[in-house]
């Protein structure tokens, strides 16, 4: 086969970039369990650093506020983008009115991160003149991360939406199935699947947000990528080591418990079939 | 069915049999997420280009006075003559991500082959393994590249043995730095989108060329590379956009001396509160971003032809 041509090359390249991306991982977690405050210099192992953060209130804090923000905004995004998906797909919109609303779509995934924190700074400015609900903290990060999940969200719904074909929902109307009984009972649940994955999607996307957060957060409303950004900026310590982490486990598992979950979908499919 | 025909049954929902029903129904269940992007989204986004022209007052507060001020000064002319920081922070934005999109390519495409020419049992393995990363939060994986470069381990001490830094001191803020947090944060922007064009690909005609006695630049250029065009195009638009308006990883790893336009947006919105330089400098990453994307589309659409 090809790859015999040149056996060296083409693995040795592709395993030396992941060791790329992995090391600089690998060696948070080391020095995560390093016996030493100062310095990276090897003192031994411990656990020390990990029950530092279970008994540290700024941290457990941000845990807090990071699940909320993430569970909180996934619901609306999730409930809001579904419906947009639906709406946009199967009523006979005129070709402007798609364009108009297509263009709206797809603005919170092409507008560059930081133009996008920009333009709600300016919006939770001027809403503040209405209300002081406005001012920075849980409420407006909510918003915000609401608005590039709902995008998200509709696109991978719709995305399942183009796949199934009509004919089920058809013999639905033609048994004199109300619309919403059709809602409810037909087109729900062939589109939980791409509900769940936009669902997913929204949430990862929350629990990865810095900019969107660090733009629209208020004292009290402090996520954790925040908290490991302000201590950062004031050196390196074994505790952030832990934290990463930890961040870094989450993230592993919640990638398997994905791929599972997805996977099982796939599977369901197929036997249904 | 024809399309046509299946436009007509979308019209039919049960008991809404009037366009003007259906219409209503299709309103209700659209608007939340539209008005919700609207108003948070597009209208303040649209409100940043009148801002761009507006002036900033004396307490940071906005006046709607026009003025072109907030560009001249973007070109460089201040009140003590011209200087041009800031374009050389835009041409800089601008090179480091078509720098970087460059690179992240190079490294995607034999690792994308490499995953899709393994078993069908493992390959999911490999895949997780760059999703992983892919899915780490930006602010650990940036930090993690400033452990790497701190004085005390071994990249940072070898460059000093070289006499490219001084001892005992780390290898941020630097230039190498920020390429180094950028390349690692897009790869994986790159390699997914190119793995899914890798995995559908020809190989007859790889095989076609070879047997054609084409050398393997050739086989590369013209069987390989054509069919993975959709994937990497898609990874180079994944990785130029967002690296154009990056602001964590200079924020990390550049330092004030090697700042962004990411970085520049930042403070205006932020700590300097000038909210209608910052708008002015928005649009002029806009502007910069689309230049790029058609720069790429240009090039991409060039490599079809050969």
């Amino acid at each position: 086969m090809r790859s015999q041509r040149k056996p060296l090359l083409v693995p040795a390249m592709a395993l030396g970039t992941l060791a790329f991306l992995y090391i600089p991982l690998m060696a948070v977690a080391s020095f995560s369990v390093n016996d030493s405050r100062f310095g990276l210099t090897w003192q031994g192992f411990t656990w020390k650093w990990y029950l530092e953060l279970f008994r540290n209130e700024q941290v457990l804090e941000a845990v807090g506020n990071t699940l909320f923000l993430g569970l909180v905004s996934t619901v609306i995004a999730t409930v809001v983008g579904t419906a947009l998906a639906l709406g946009l797909n199967r009523f006979p919109w005129s070709r402007k009115t798609s364009a108009f609303f297509e263009f709206n779509l797809y603005m919170p995934v092409i507008t560059p991160e930081i133009v996008f924190a920009g333009a709600l700074v300016i919006a939770f400015a001027s809403l503040r003149y209405f209300s002081s609900a406005f001012e920075p903290g849980m409420l407006n990060m909510i918003i915000g991360h609401v608005t590039f999940q709902v995008a998200f969200v509709a696109l991978v719904v719709r995305s399942r939406l183009a796949a199934f074909n009509n004919e089920i929902e058809e013999a639905s109307h033609d048994l004199y199935a109300s619309s919403w009984y059709t809602l409810r009972k037909v087109i729900l649940p062939m589109l939980t699947p791409g509900i769940v994955s936009g669902a997913m999607l929204a949430f990862t996307l929350s629990l990865d947000d810095f900019i969107i957060s660090f733009f629209t957060a208020g004292p009290t409303s402090v996520t954790l990528p925040l908290y490991i950004y302000a201590e950062v900026h004031r050196g390196i310590t074994p505790k952030i080591h832990a934290l990463s982490t930890v961040g870094l486990l989450v993230t592993i598992v919640l990638v398997i418990a994905s791929q599972k979950i997805s996977n099982s979908f796939n599977e369901k499919e197929r036997d249904d079939a | 069915m024809t399309n046509e025909q299946q436009n007509d049954t979308r019209i039919w929902h049960g008991e809404l049999t009037t366009r003007s029903a259906l219409r209503r129904r299709g309103l209700l269940q659209v608007s939340p997420g539209l008005f919700w992007i609207l108003i948070f989204l597009t209208v303040p986004a649209l409100a940043l280009i009148a801002l761009s022209f507006a002036t900033r007052g004396g307490y940071g507060e906005i006046e709607w006075v026009f003025t072109l001020e907030n560009f001249s000064r973007l070109a460089g002319y201040g009140m003590f003559g011209w200087s041009p920081d800031y374009l050389i922070i835009l041409a800089r934005s601008l090179w480091v991500a078509f720098v970087t999109t460059t690179i992240c390519t190079a490294l995607a495409f034999p690792l994308a082959f490499y995953i899709a020419r393994k078993p069908k049992t493992t390959r999911y393995v490999w895949l997780t393994m760059v999703i992983i990363p892919f899915w780490t939060n930006l602010v650990i994986r940036t930090y993690a590249w400033q452990l790497v470069l701190s004085p005390d381990l071994p990249i940072a001490k070898f460059a000093a043995v070289l006499g490219l830094i001084p001892a005992g001191s780390p290898l941020y803020p630097s230039e190498f730095a920020v390429y180094l947090g950028m390349i690692s944060a897009f790869l994986p922007f790159v390699v997914l989108p190119l793995y899914s064009s890798v995995e559908k690909l020809d190989w007859s005609l790889v095989e076609a060329a070879f047997d054609l006695y084409s050398n393997r630049r050739r086989v590369f250029m013209q069987a390989i590379l054509p069919q993975t065009l959709p994937g990497l195009s898609v990874g180079a638009i994944l990785t130029f956009v967002p690296a154009m308006g990056m602001f964590l990883i200079p924020d990390f790893l550049g330092g004030a001396k090697y700042m962004l336009v990411g970085n520049l947006i930042q403070q205006q919105f932020g700590k300097s509160r000038d909210w209608p330089f910052g708008a002015a400098v928005s649009l002029a990453l806009m502007v910069l971003t689309l230049i790029g994307l058609f720069v790429f589309r240009r090039k991409g659409e060039k490599m079809e032809v050969i």
